[in-house]
């Protein structure tokens, strides 16, 4: 499963670094597959409603009155019958992409198992409302696919009487059948809505809606396609003749074959054991859970930014439960902390600078602490020498910038480059440990944890808490977000920032170097006042 | 990548996507009978008789029962199986012995078999024994057809009109 899953990041990786050149990073559709998910529901749901307004349920009716939009009104519910059909292929393909790719990126574990587990049965529902769909028109594709659906069911010893027995001859079918099914049709779309929702519980800043420029793109896509080649009808269903060749729609009916060149058994035992598979692929194999963040309280003044900040939605401010003059506090839930620290990079508290007492942030990863990580930098910066010292703060889900055979660096790596409270780039550059500071991680759209490199981004802008500090010179900071199939880009950015390095004049001693104990909590506007 | 060479690659990208949806949406085209065959359709449920016989209970024995379970006529729960062939120009085609649905084995019998044939003229005889006895059957019918390709040919019994029914 480990070789398939690099395959597949790899793949991503590669195809996605193109799309960013063509779409740009804030374009690109592979960031946005769950988000054109939800785009191609609404469309479907959207052009569905008209539809119903002028669909018939009766034998007879049904198809006449979808010929009827087809041809004779084509301009309009012929194009919204296509853009239902289309936009219904197009989510099935978002949908799945999208599973393969959180797969792919090992985002499905720990923590964001509840994500993972409510999306399937949405894969479930997706299918059935385009099968129930398909039933509506009642051509001959509805037939073949309403008796191949029926008998299908009838494997599973539940039924009294074979329900495919309602298409065996003309004379067993009603109208009220097709009122059954429009009703199911309706339905099973309002409880993929209502997983929908829940399946973004748990996920802080989710991304529903696609970028404009991509919806705008996507639609007109759709459109174009729907006056080109409208959806249309196959013969009237008629029960008395067997549906000989059939343009199946393969995005949702692939399984209908599967079933008769198998067995109906033998598909049941596939999604039966397919579905039992995704739902406990988050537990395989098992992974011990790294220790979550926790909350200092004696450093700790509720100022919410660890809770804001928090990808997974992990933090809670609470009723402050200590004598300590302020309001709230933060409150981790160990179930849904994924252990990637972007807390601590947002904690106030959590400044290097610190001297007097211990540096004990207002929260923290346990398995590596701010003190560590200080740690970690004043080693890295002991083997460095000359005028191109770098020390870069990384991520452990892109590359190490020490393996890029770049001479005078060194790293420090971190579950997440948000980890790191930006008051790290002026620690290091005040206080002489290196001449530069790199920040890399994740590609933007491909963050391990969904929104490391953008609040970096906003931190180091001073658009964000806790802000670089203005005085930081910013020649001295590289950013970089690389994938890891982007190693040479990588290190050709960094000799180049290196080689920048060695041209600018050393800066002269900062006074913050000798300061002590920089940090003041303040109740009202707790920020990281030097 | 200039913005004119960006847009005109997404316009690329979008082209082949809605190509990709389009060509999948309607095919490849799926041959589910070929066109020389015509199809029958064997399908029925059949509720059979009480396998033994019914007891009418003494007074006594009434009784001895809890008010509300005084039935005078006790009749076992479970079903007699049946037996059904489908013959095809003489040749036997299908044949199943058909247990009682349920977890008593009190429900119906049924069947539901798509049987593809050459379309043309055949003689399909259909047989049904769902009693106790061991030899013969209880129900047969025997019926010369011309079945044109693609025809749905259905079989269905229904026991108060005679039996088998040919659709």
């Amino acid at each position: 499963m480990a070789l398939l899953k690099f395959i597949l990041r790899y793949v991503f990786m590669t195809i996605e670094g193109w799309f960013d050149k063509i779409f740009t990073v804030r374009w690109n559709p592979f960031y946005y597959l769950g988000a054109l998910g939800y785009f191609y529901f609404w469309v479907v749901a959207a052009t569905g409603v008209y539809l119903f307004i002028f669909m018939d349920t009766g034998l007879t009716e049904a198809y006449e009155s979808v010929e009827y939009m087809t041809h004779d009104q084509w301009y309009l519910a012929g194009v919204m019958r296509s853009l239902h059909r289309y936009a219904s292929d197009a989510m099935v393909v978002m949908v799945m992409m999208h599973l393969v790719r959180e797969f792919a990126y090992d985002k499905y574990r720990g923590g964001r198992w509840f994500s993972w587990v409510t999306g399937v049965p949405m894969i479930w529902l997706v299918f059935a409302s385009g099968v129930t769909g398909y039933w509506l028109v009642w051509d001959q594709l509805a037939q073949y696919i309403a008796i191949a659906t029926t008998e299908w069911l009838d494997w599973l010893p539940i039924f009294g009487e074979p329900i495919a027995r309602n298409f065996i001859s003309p004379s067993h079918l009603d109208d009220r059948f097709f009122t059954l099914m429009i009703f199911i049709h309706i339905a099973l779309p309002l409880i993929l809505l209502f997983i929908m929702w829940f399946h973004l519980q748990r996920i802080n800043y989710s991304k529903v809606n696609p970028v404009r420029g991509l919806a705008v793109g996507t639609m007109l896509m759709l459109l174009v396609l729907s006056f080109i080649e409208p959806a249309v009808s196959h013969a009237p269903a008629d029960l008395s003749v067997v549906p000989a060749s059939l343009n199946l729609d393969w995005y949702f009916l692939w399984a209908f074959p599967l079933i008769e060149w198998t067995s109906e058994g033998a598909i049941w035992g596939f999604a039966f054991v397919g579905t039992i598979f995704l739902i406990i692929i988050p537990w395989l194999p098992p992974r011990p859970k790294e220790a979550v963040a926790v909350v200092n309280l004696d450093n700790c003044n509720g100022c919410t930014r660890c809770a804001v900040d928090c990808p997974f939605n992990a933090i809670s401010m609470v009723r402050r439960s200590d004598d300590a003059p302020f309001a709230q506090e933060a409150k981790v839930d160990p179930d849904m902390c994924v252990s990637c620290g972007i807390c601590v990079g947002s904690c106030p508290t959590a400044t290097p600078f610190r001297r007097r007492g211990e540096l004990v942030p207002g929260i923290e990863l346990p398995d590596l602490t701010v003190v560590q990580l200080r740690e970690m930098a004043e080693k890295a910066s002991v083997k460095l020498e000359g005028s191109e010292r770098i020390i870069a703060f990384g991520c452990k889900h892109a590359i190490d910038p020490e393996n890029l055979g770049q001479k005078n660096l060194g790293s420090v790596m971190m579950p997440c480059v948000a980890m790191l409270p930006p008051s790290f780039v002026d620690f290091v550059l005040s206080r002489d440990l290196a001449d530069g500071v790199v920040l890399t991680g994740c590609r933007d759209g491909e963050c391990h944890y969904r929104l490391g490199a953008q609040w970096m981004d906003e931190r180091v802008a001073g658009d964000r808490d806790p802000r670089l500090r203005k005085r930081v010179p910013r020649e001295r900071l590289l950013k970089v977000w690389a994938a890891p199939t982007d190693r040479n880009m990588l290190a050709q950015e960094i000799a180049t920032f290196a080689d920048q390095l060695g041209n600018l004049e050393k800066p002269i001693e900062s006074p913050a170097q000798n300061q002590t104990d920089p940090v003041v909590l303040d109740t009202d506007n707790a920020k990281e006042t030097v | 990548m200039g913005t004119g060479m960006r847009y005109l690659a997404q316009g690329i990208v979008y082209t082949v996507f809605a190509v990709a949806i389009y060509i999948f949406s309607i095919g490849p085209t799926y041959t589910h009978l070929e066109s020389d065959k015509a199809m029958i359709k064997l399908s029925f449920a059949h509720a059979t008789k009480p396998k033994g016989e019914c007891k009418v209970l003494t007074r006594e024995e009434l009784a001895k029962l809890a008010p509300n379970m005084r039935r005078p006529k006790i009749c076992p729960r479970e079903r007699m199986k049946a037996y059904v062939e489908l013959e095809l120009d003489g040749k036997p085609t299908y044949q199943s012995v058909l247990l009682p649905t349920g977890f008593h084995s009190d429900g119906a019998v049924r069947v539901y078999e798509r049987v593809p044939v050459p379309a043309g003229k055949h003689t399909i005889t259909v047989r049904m024994r769902d009693t106790a006895r061991e030899n013969g059957f209880d129900y047969e019918v025997t019926r010369e057809v011309d079945m044109v390709p693609g025809q749905n040919f259905a079989i269905d019994f229904n026991a108060p009109k005679g039996g088998f029914i040919f659709e």
